[in-house]
């Protein structure tokens, strides 16, 4: 197991190292910087001014000297200044974290209660009116997109109630930002909980054919003791891995949502500073959110070795 | 509810609201509820040209002049004292002299002086040596050669030339003055002022909080206790905000004519007024370039732009249709029906300039059997692109092979201004509603903004005159002339003045919408809440 959890240690850091060069390339080589688009927003262009600008920000030295300086702040701590903003980068990113990590908890919360007991029951009732029903709820969660279901519910509880559940000021208590955030947290763990639904019940379906299902019902064994201890545990992996997926996925789906709901978080910011090709804040978050994506990975790796000892045996 | 009986609504609840200010006595407190539709690049109005800065940093400032709140239509005729008590100009009209009011303090406690004045126009025409990062607006002052001072208290603005327009200028919400004590960094982050409400916060992507200046000069203003911006990205989501009751007033400009009858159906009491936007769909030829450089193929071109289609399509045909200054209702300076109607472009009906411009395209050697293939370049915005597909089709009536071609946003000005397209359309606004903005911007040889490298002696010529000209009348004269000539040269043909409108609920009072700037009255110093 020691070996192992070196192994996938290694690769972390060596993927990271990549993930670093490759944010760092990426985005100097999409068209426009900083400048670019602050000239933009005025509609004019002035070189000497736009040249003064990359100058002070230091665009102007080689892209290597660029990149050095961005992993020594790094390795210091200093992640530099945002460009547009003008305030140093960790103050802009630091306050919009736990508000993106407490959606996306919520979202992969919702998505796992909502979709792996109603894959359970989906399966243990296989070709039943409740079945179906599971089915078609699962489909249309597949083919909603956040963002629009997103905008129903809005609607919704304008038309309804005459208010509407977006972010505006800090809501005051963790329990109001909680029931505020749960609502764009079950728009986007709808979409996710269709597919935990449907992979729990595909899975559910392949484990309760095999043959120490029947032992354990001809020992006697209850129905619940079948489903919960003896299935969904065996059944279990391949629903992990889809769930550590969608951990990475989600930023992507709450990047509309988090637009949509009006939630000052990560996604939508990084968004933004992408468009505004804000370098120190982008490279940063992005470099941030690689670094989530690498763990939950490697928790995902340690937690197949846990469950399916073969594994770390072979790995 | 249809548009016209949404407008019908709108126009009676907006004359309800303009005379509340006189028949009620205003209430003091609250907050003023508000959102921005995008992330201002920065809090320095002379740093940017957008109105997501303009709209809500305003109040933080004041002029030294300003076109008169209460009047919908700025005008020179309209400007009343700000921060100058007074003004005079010398016998050779090259001398304005400005009076400061005494007794006036920045937000952080420090006297306003003359000094500031001095500063500020300094920085603008890069007298300073802590200049601005961007100077969107330096063509503005290219008349000015520097300010200079006489005690605390007064202030000469010495020009090269006479310039009727000089106090326009100094009016709009674009020029406000600026401490020179306070460091240009700090102005784009944090912003001091001497105007009706200090800076909070500025949180990017989330909110912009005013509160109360309760030193403000002004006897009794402001009203509100602050203002709040939030800041929306979804336009679905903040009008849905809006009809819940969550803001006060809209973002300005921010209803397009097909949503205003969705906020009305939404917010039945809400008051929603059409305004033009200051902002003109374009079309920009490159005429350095063949076959463009070809005059009979522009003037095609602009035969070919069925305007009122364009505008029933996009505007719900409330959009202006004049030359490049806007006409009248709304503007001051734009060319009466019957002088516009003979221009190149605007007479006969759209079938007749069809044929004509089918004409000149064949003798051209073009027709249906061979098509001229082109790329109509726009901005990767869906105000841009929406004509811009309208456009394609118009000319594709004209044996031309156009097809779209969508830039990326931030790279669109730097390949305009490199002139690396052969057509394209573009939104171009303009700060105030004078010639000296809108044509000298557009179409002066110098101009950062003009995209297209028109450069006419014949207009420089009468750009200067209309310039230095103090009588209105004959001013207005010159600037039809040069309009004339511009349509002749299809330099930038105009398609559109557009329109938008800014909805607030029934208890918001004392706010005029201006209806030639969308720039102007944002000081919200006699806005007040009725709750």
């Amino acid at each position: 197991m020691g070996a192992y959890l070196v192994r996938r240690l290694a690769l972390m850091l060596l993927t990271l190292f990549g993930m670093s060069v490759l944010i760092f390339v990426l985005l100097r080589v999409v068209p426009g910087n900083i400048t670019d688009i602050i000239f933009d927003s005025a509609g004019y262009v002035n070189e000497r001014q736009k040249k003064k600008i990359e100058q002070q920000l230091g665009l102007d030295q080689p892209i290597v000297v660029q990149y050095g300086r961005w992993i020594a702040g790094l390795a210091k701590g200093d992640l530099g200044y945002a460009y547009v903003s003008e305030k140093p980068a960790l103050d802009e990113i630091l306050p919009r974290i736990p508000v993106t990590a407490k959606l996306a908890v919520l979202a992969l919360f919702f998505s796992v209660l909502i979709g792996v007991p109603l894959g359970v029951i989906s399966a243990v009732r296989q070709d039943t009116t409740l079945d179906y029903v599971l089915r078609i709820v699962s489909l249309s969660g597949l083919s909603l997109p956040s963002f629009w279901l997103g905008l129903l519910i809005l609607m919704a509880f304008v038309h309804w109630f005459g208010w509407i559940p977006i972010y505006q000021s800090s809501p005051g208590s963790l329990w109001k930002e909680v029931a505020l955030l749960s609502i764009p947290a079950a728009a986007v763990g709808f979409r996710s909980s269709a597919l935990v639904m449907r992979l729990t019940r595909s899975s559910m379906l392949e484990v309760l054919r095999q043959d120490y299902i029947r032992t354990a019902r001809a020992k006697g064994a209850s129905d619940t003791s079948v489903h919960y201890d003896h299935a969904l545990r065996n059944a279990v992996l391949p629903v992990v891995t889809i769930i550590g997926i969608e951990a990475a996925f989600l930023i992507g789906g709450l990047i509309v949502t988090e637009t949509v709901f009006n939630i000052p978080g990560v996604a939508r910011f990084l968004v933004e500073a992408i468009r505004w090709r804000d370098y120190p804040i982008v490279q940063n978050l992005v470099m941030f959110i690689a670094v989530v994506v690498v763990a939950v990975n490697f928790l995902v790796d340690m937690t197949y070795a846990v469950l399916d000892p073969r594994i770390r045996y072979e790995g | 509810m249809d548009l016209r009986h949404a407008a019908v609504a709108t126009i009676g609840c907006a004359a309800v609201a303009l005379a509340a200010p006189t028949a009620l006595a205003q209430k003091s407190g609250g907050v003023l509820r508000s959102y921005n539709s995008s992330n201002p690049p920065s809090a320095s109005i002379h740093e940017e040209a957008t109105i997501a800065t303009a709209m809500p940093f305003s109040a933080v400032f004041n002029n030294l002049l300003m076109f008169d709140p209460s009047k919908p239509r700025n005008g020179l005729d309209t400007i009343v004292p700000e921060l100058a008590e007074r003004w005079t100009w010398d016998a050779s009209r090259t001398r304005f002299t400005v009076t400061l009011r005494r007794g006036v303090k920045w937000h952080d406690g420090k006297p306003f002086t003359a000094k500031d004045v001095q500063c500020t126009w300094h920085r603008l025409i890069g007298k300073d040596p802590d200049d601005f990062r961007k100077n969107p607006r330096a063509i503005w002052w290219r008349n000015l050669s520097e300010v200079t001072t006489n005690g605390d208290y007064e202030a000469t603005f010495v020009l090269a030339a006479p310039q009727a327009s000089f106090p326009a200028l100094l009016a709009t919400n674009l020029s406000p003055v600026y401490p020179c004590h306070v460091a240009l960094k700090d102005m784009r982050t944090k912003p001091v002022g001497t105007g009706p409400f200090r800076f909070v916060t500025f949180d990017s992507n989330k909110t912009i909080t005013l509160a109360k200046n309760k030193e403000y000069w002004k006897p009794g203003r402001p009203y509100l206790d602050g203002i709040q911006f939030s800041i929306v990205a979804s336009r679905a989501t903040r009008t849905l905000a809006f009809a819940a009751n969550e803001f006060d007033l809209t973002f300005v400009a921010d209803i397009t004519p097909p949503l205003v009858g969705d906020v009305l159906a939404r917010s039945p009491k809400a008051v929603c007024e059409l305004a033009p936007t200051g902002v003109t769909t374009n079309l920009l030829v490159n005429r350095d370039r063949a076959p463009f450089n070809d005059e009979n193929l522009r003037k095609a071109m602009t035969l070919a732009i069925d305007r009122q289609a364009m505008n029933d399509i996009l505007e719900r045909g409330k959009a202006s249709i004049s030359g490049a200054m806007l006409a009248s209702p709304h503007g001051r300076w734009g060319l009466p029906k019957e002088l516009l109607d003979s221009l190149p472009g605007y007479g006969g009906t759209p079938a007749e300039r069809l044929v004509a411009a089918r004409r000149i395209m064949t003798d051209l050697g073009y027709g249906p059997a061979k098509r001229l293939k082109i790329k109509v370049s726009t901005r990767d915005f869906q105000a841009f692109k929406d004509p811009a597909v309208l456009l394609v089709d118009q000319l594709n009536k004209i044996y031309f092979d156009a097809e779209l071609e969508i830039v990326e946003s931030s790279v669109w000005y730097n390949k305009v201004t490199r002139r690396d397209y052969s057509v394209g359309l573009n939104l171009t606004g303009s700060g105030i509603d004078d010639p000296d903005v809108t044509l000298v911007e557009g179409y002066a040889c110098k101009s950062e903004r003009n995209y297209t490298n028109y450069c006419n002696p014949r207009v420089e010529k009468l750009l200067a005159e209309q310039s230095q000209e103090a009588d209105p009348s004959k001013r207005q004269q010159l600037v039809w002339q040069i309009e004339k000539i511009l349509a002749e040269d299809a330099a930038r043909p105009i398609i559109l003045h557009t329109v938008a409108a800014t909805c607030w609920h029934p208890h918001v009072k004392g706010h005029v919408l201006q209806q030639n700037s969308i720039y102007n009255n944002w000081r919200f110093e006699d806005v007040w809440l009725d709750k």
